[in-house]
């Protein structure tokens, strides 16, 4: 006589003893059942991982603008981004055309035209790693206009002024904007992205252009991966953060 | 019971024939590959004539490649020959072999011979070419024991940070810059060192590769004899940008390298300005973000 045990199933805990009560499988059928129960695990697991590693930021398109051949790219740079897994962490955000702020470091661009960008800087700064990278360049004009005035180059002395936060790099396109930082005992310090402009901020805006088309990587080379070695891990290495690409189609 | 064949050419009497025919068919092989691999083969093999030690490197690979022609033949004809000659043909019981095998004391001492002789002759032909060539090319740390013989050197430091290399001219006002402009037939001595982790300064077709250490430099020494463009790459998996990080250089004449050279360290003099003073190393104060490396030097006396 078959003995009970045999008929009782396990599926996430719950015992299912009286459902198959008096069922029978073949030798087959439970070798069967075996094989599609470990397949669908792998499946599941596979599933899972590629799920895992296929999550990106969005990609934000860069607004048209009322000039010709111009487009306008809007950002921010935040303290802390206030969303997604690492809150904590710094970060940039984009806007839309629509005027809304996406967590994001993948940002579209128009092939063969002018950028016209616009950063809102709400993080408080540091000495540089290299103070070479406290030059503007490959901007159309050579220099960048911090809060309305003119720079080639930000003093990234942190003790005569903010220092410097952040940078946005381009290698590729031969770009490094130095983004000059606010205090950090602001009273409107922003603590919690994405940030608005009622709250402490530089604004540096520039222009640059395009070539042909092509991904570009971009970066930020102030070590600002706090509490990582070197200050480069964390948010220096992930994308959304302070690592992406400019996607110039 | 199979019938067992054991042809004449299976006999221990008939090995010197065989052996004969293996050699004759490699020695033959062997000349004509040798000819091809260092005449025709040679002058395209990596990493190209752009500097001495770029031509050295060049120099040994063809080498290396032209003795190793007759293992290669002797190799694939023995093989051949063997599953020709000795194959189980039909009829014949494959569970019976030839005769048997003993040792050669000769063809044992003549192996240890041939191949201790090999190995001290690399040996002694490796190290040689090390010393020559000021280090062939190789980071030879702070205090380099093979150096050039003439004092003329134009020095460049190679400052390695995630992710992009960057280079000090000190004999030119120390401006740094992040294009690398070489001037033709010059002794170039390479200080490497790095701002963060472990990087390595590899200019593939200089035939110069360093590890770029934080607060150490590692001094590469080599000769440009070529006019042309060589790529540098990072050949330390050094973070997320390692693929990326990596830039080109050019080898241009005495004269365009003076014009470059005049021109950015003019350009750049309000931003030298804000740098430290050149020196071999440069050390943490840990008063930026995640530590404001850069700000003071580590090695006073190294300064040039």
């Amino acid at each position: 006589m078959e003995s009970n045990d045999s008929n009782i199933w396990f599926l996430g805990g719950f015992k299912l003893v009286n459902i198959m009560k008096g069922v029978r499988l073949s030798k087959g059928a439970r070798a069967g059942a075996v094989v599609v129960s470990f397949f669908a695990v792998i499946g599941l697991i596979i599933f899972a991982v590629f799920g895992y590693l296929r999550t990106s930021p969005p990609t934000v398109s860069a607004s048209t603008s009322s000039t010709p051949g111009v487009v306008n790219l809007t950002m921010q740079t935040d303290g802390a981004v206030g969303v997604g897994p690492h809150p904590g962490w710094v970060g940039y955000f984009v806007q839309d055309a629509n005027g809304g702020w996406h967590q994001t470091t993948l940002i579209q661009l128009p092939a063969n035209s002018d950028i016209h960008v616009t950063i809102y800087e709400y993080d408080s700064g540091g000495n540089l790693r290299n103070n070479y990278w406290s030059q503007v360049q490959g901007t159309t004009t050579g220099h960048i206009y911090v809060n309305g005035v003119a720079e080639s180059i930000v003093n990234p002395d942190s003790s005569t002024g903010n220092g410097i936060a952040h940078s946005f790099n381009v290698p590729g396109l031969g770009i490094n904007v130095p983004l000059y930082g606010v205090s950090g005992t602001a009273k409107n310090f922003c603590t919690s992205g994405p940030c608005n402009l009622s709250e402490a901020h530089t604004t540096v805006t520039f222009d640059f252009k395009t070539g042909g088309a092509g991904t570009f990587r971009w970066q930020c080379f102030v070590p600002c991966g706090l509490g990582f070695l070197n200050g480069n891990g964390g948010p220096m290495t992930s994308l959304g953060y302070m690592a992406g690409f400019l996607k110039v189609v | 019971m199979s019938k067992v064949i054991l042809d004449e050419s299976r006999s221990e009497e008939s090995t010197r024939g065989h052996i004969s025919k293996i050699l004759t068919a490699t020695v033959v092989a062997s000349i004509i590959g040798m000819a091809l691999v260092w005449f025709v083969l040679g002058p395209h093999l990596p990493p190209g004539r752009m500097t001495d030690q770029a031509a050295g490197q060049q120099f040994d690979i063809k080498f290396v490649s032209t003795l190793a022609v007759p293992v290669f033949f002797f190799v694939w004809f023995f093989f051949g020959y063997s599953i020709i000659k000795w194959r189980v043909r039909p009829g014949e019981d494959p569970l019976v072999g030839g005769a048997d095998i003993h040792g050669n004391s000769k063809a044992q001492g003549a192996w240890y011979v041939l191949t201790t002789v090999l190995v001290l002759s690399m040996a002694v032909y490796g190290t040689y070419f090390l010393v020559v060539p000021a280090g062939a090319g190789g980071g030879e740390g702070p205090s380099p024991i093979w150096t050039p013989a003439t004092k003329n050197i134009l020095q460049v430091q190679v400052i390695a940070q995630q992710w992009r290399f960057t280079y000090r001219w000190p004999q030119f006002g120390g401006v740094e810059t992040t294009s690398i402009n070489l001037p033709l037939n010059t002794e170039i001595q390479f200080n490497v060192t790095s701002l963060d982790v472990i990087h390595d300064f590899w200019a593939y077709q200089l035939g110069v590769k360093a590890d770029a250490n934080p607060d150490s430099n590692n001094v590469a020494f080599t000769k440009t004899q070529q006019l042309g463009r060589f790529v540098v790459r990072c050949d330390e998996l050094c973070g997320i940008w390692h693929g990326a990080m990596y830039n080109y250089g050019h080898v241009v004449t005495q004269a365009q390298f003076q014009t470059w050279a005049a021109n950015m360290e003019k350009q750049n003099a309000s931003l030298t300005k804000l740098l430290p003073k050149y020196a071999t190393t440069y050390t943490p104060s840990y008063s930026g973000a995640g530590g404001g490396y850069y700000n003071t030097a580590t090695d006073p006396n190294a300064n040039l």
